[in-house]
């Protein structure tokens, strides 16, 4: 995914010279093409995240595009007040692009497990909040998120959807997109994670159930019709999502029902309920050994539409 | 265009003015940091009366210098000192602190014609500007910017990422101003946590350090409108100043941090700043 951004991110820098990337010292193998392109469009501020995003915050105060790039909770937790009091208060445009969604870094421990930045990120006024699933939706996010005013959070990962974009599909923040289509029930997803949902569907279909995927990439501003729909036309919601139970996608379309006064036949929220994690693990091992992969999906999925 | 309103006003005459009106909004309102803001008066005015470029009918003109302050809690004086300079009305003063208003205690910046950056929570100024001025040095602008912090703000470490940071780029466009009156939220600098030996270490990290009274006008003036002195180094002033000058019973007393002049004492502190 990151290379997606990295490439998508070269086309912008060289369409607009007012576009900076910054990392925090952090993309060993990513930054380079960037770097020798566009050297003065890049620079590596050191490992001090407060001071990059308040850097950031000033550079596009004075006009500039600016890209603050780290690991996921160093680009977010780490500098969340200047996030919130410089950047977004100040209707800046930057955007935090943090690598390491999930258990992308499964095995480097908890520091490294970005699985509350979706809900935390979330509660900020005016921030935007972007979890690409794919390499197609990574890309095309990277030029939304470039060409959309203000202060947005893009979070990549390393685990990776199947591609399965229509032909032609333009992609728009803020707007879900149905991967397949479905009325028994609906997942709805955000993230790498939509592959786990969508080997779900397929394991589900061979069972004559037919289950719509829905990729929600962008978790702030929601798609509130496309999760409506899903409520009214389909036998269930599930949400899917590599994140703490608390406060990220699950919570979100559960906050859109409420509003709406849409109650889905069952609603149940994939997601991580043990807390932090102290095991070391891959993304795929992490994912099945806390519920959140396709086997656990698709077992939570026929135990509602059993009782249905 | 480029004007810095009314030249031949003594910047003794503004320092004082802004004074009376930090007393009077402050005492309105019943908000806080007046010590905090009388400690700075003098170098806002002369920051604003006498070393700074800007257009206060432009606002945003780009050559202009721009002006942070980090330590937000003495946003009355800013307010105080851009209605002064002609950037808004005086009679908006009135509403700072009040229900509705858009003049918070801590420095906002919506709505306020003039007002870089809202600021509050200590150790974000610096950063901020740090970013202005490398984008100055990006547009090839000659443009300033000069952020006042306190003393007790050093101890915030992202205050250290970027003076690292300026230093490592030759920012020798920024200028950091410490309001050093040794005096932080409820006891000493030196019994909270010590500088000393504070130009040292701003040294130490590649800056180069001027100091002075910080109430001295001709002083401050004569350090402020030279910087940048050193090419490729960024500049910090160390403005040695009295937490609350001006009115005798709030200077160096650290109950002025928090409470409004009431009564007697507002009474008081508006007949010592009498011209």
């Amino acid at each position: 995914m990151k290379e997606a951004f990295i490439n998508k991110l070269i086309q912008l820098a060289e369409a607009d010279p007012k576009l900076l990337f910054l990392t925090g010292d952090l993309g060993y193998g990513m930054v380079e093409p960037f770097v020798a392109r566009f050297p003065d469009q890049f620079m590596n501020v050191g490992v001090a995240e407060q001071n990059m995003l308040g850097l950031a915050t000033g550079l596009a105060m004075e006009g500039h595009t600016v890209f603050a790039y780290s690991i996921g909770n160093f680009c977010t937790f780490r500098c969340l007040e200047q996030i919130r009091n410089d950047a977004s208060y100040h209707d800046a445009n930057v955007k935090i692009v943090s690598m390491g969604g999930g258990f992308s870094y499964g095995g480097l421990g908890i520091t490294h497990h970005a699985t509350e930045d979706l809900a935390v990120l979330r509660a900020l006024p005016g921030l935007k909040v972007v979890a690409p699933s794919g390499n197609w939706e990574a890309a095309e996010a990277t030029e939304a998120v470039a060409k959309t005013p203000g202060t947005i959070y893009l979070r990549l990962e390393k685990s990776i959807a199947p591609e399965s974009q229509a032909p032609g599909e333009v992609f728009t923040l803020g707007k879900g997109r149905v991967i397949r289509e479905g009325n028994d029930l609906a997942m709805l997803c955000a993230g790498g994670i939509l592959g786990e949902a969508m080997k779900a569907a397929d394991a589900l279909a061979e069972q004559g159930v037919k289950t719509r995927v829905i990729s929600l990439h962008t978790i702030k501003p929601i798609d509130t019709d496309i999760i409506v729909r899903a409520a009214r036309e389909t036998g269930g919601i599930l949400t899917v999502e590599e994140h703490g139970i608390d406060g990220g996608l699950g919570s979100a379309v559960g906050e859109v029902l409420l509003d709406r006064g849409v109650h889905p036949k069952f609603f149940h929220r994939i997601a991580l309920r043990a807390g932090f994690s102290s095991v070391v693990g891959s993304q795929a091992y992490l994912r099945a050994h806390y519920g959140l992969d396709a086997a656990a999906i698709k077992a939570v999925a026929t135990d509602y539409l059993n009782r249905v | 265009m480029m004007t810095v309103p009314d030249k031949h006003r003594p910047t003794t005459d503004l320092a004082r003015s802004i004074r009376r009106h930090v007393i009077k909004m402050i005492n309105r309102g019943s908000g806080a940091h007046v010590a905090s803001c009388l400690s700075i008066a003098d170098l806002m005015a002369v920051l604003y009366g006498k070393v700074m470029t800007y257009d206060a009918t432009n606002p945003k003109w780009e050559e202009r210098d721009r002006f942070i302050l980090s330590k937000g809690h003495a946003g009355a004086i800013v307010y105080a000192t851009l209605a002064e300079c002609g950037f808004f009305p005086l009679e908006r003063l009135d509403s700072h602190y009040m229900d509705g208003s858009e003049f918070s205690g801590h420095v906002s910046h919506k709505g306020i014609p003039g007002v870089e950056l809202s600021t509050g929570s200590l150790g974000h100024g610096l950063s901020v500007g740090v970013g202005m001025a490398l984008a100055a040095k990006k547009a090839k602008r000659s443009n300033r910017v000069f952020v006042i912090l306190s003393d007790g703000e050093c101890d915030e470490g992202s205050n250290w990422e970027a003076i690292l940071f300026a230093a490592h780029h030759k920012l020798d466009n920024v200028v950091a101003i410490v309001d050093y009156n040794k005096l932080q939220s409820i006891g000493s600098i030196q019994e909270t946590l010590a500088l000393e030996p504070f130009a040292d270490k701003w040294r130490a990290f590649g800056w180069h350090v001027e100091e002075s009274d910080g109430h001295n006008h001709e002083s401050l003036a004569k350090v402020l409108a030279a910087a940048p002195q050193i090419g490729g180094k960024p500049t910090v002033l160390l403005a040695h100043t009295t937490k609350g000058k001006g009115v005798s019973f709030m200077e160096n007393n650290v109950k002025w941090h928090y409470y409004p002049p009431k009564g007697a004492e507002f009474e008081q502190a508006l007949k010592e700043l009498e011209g």
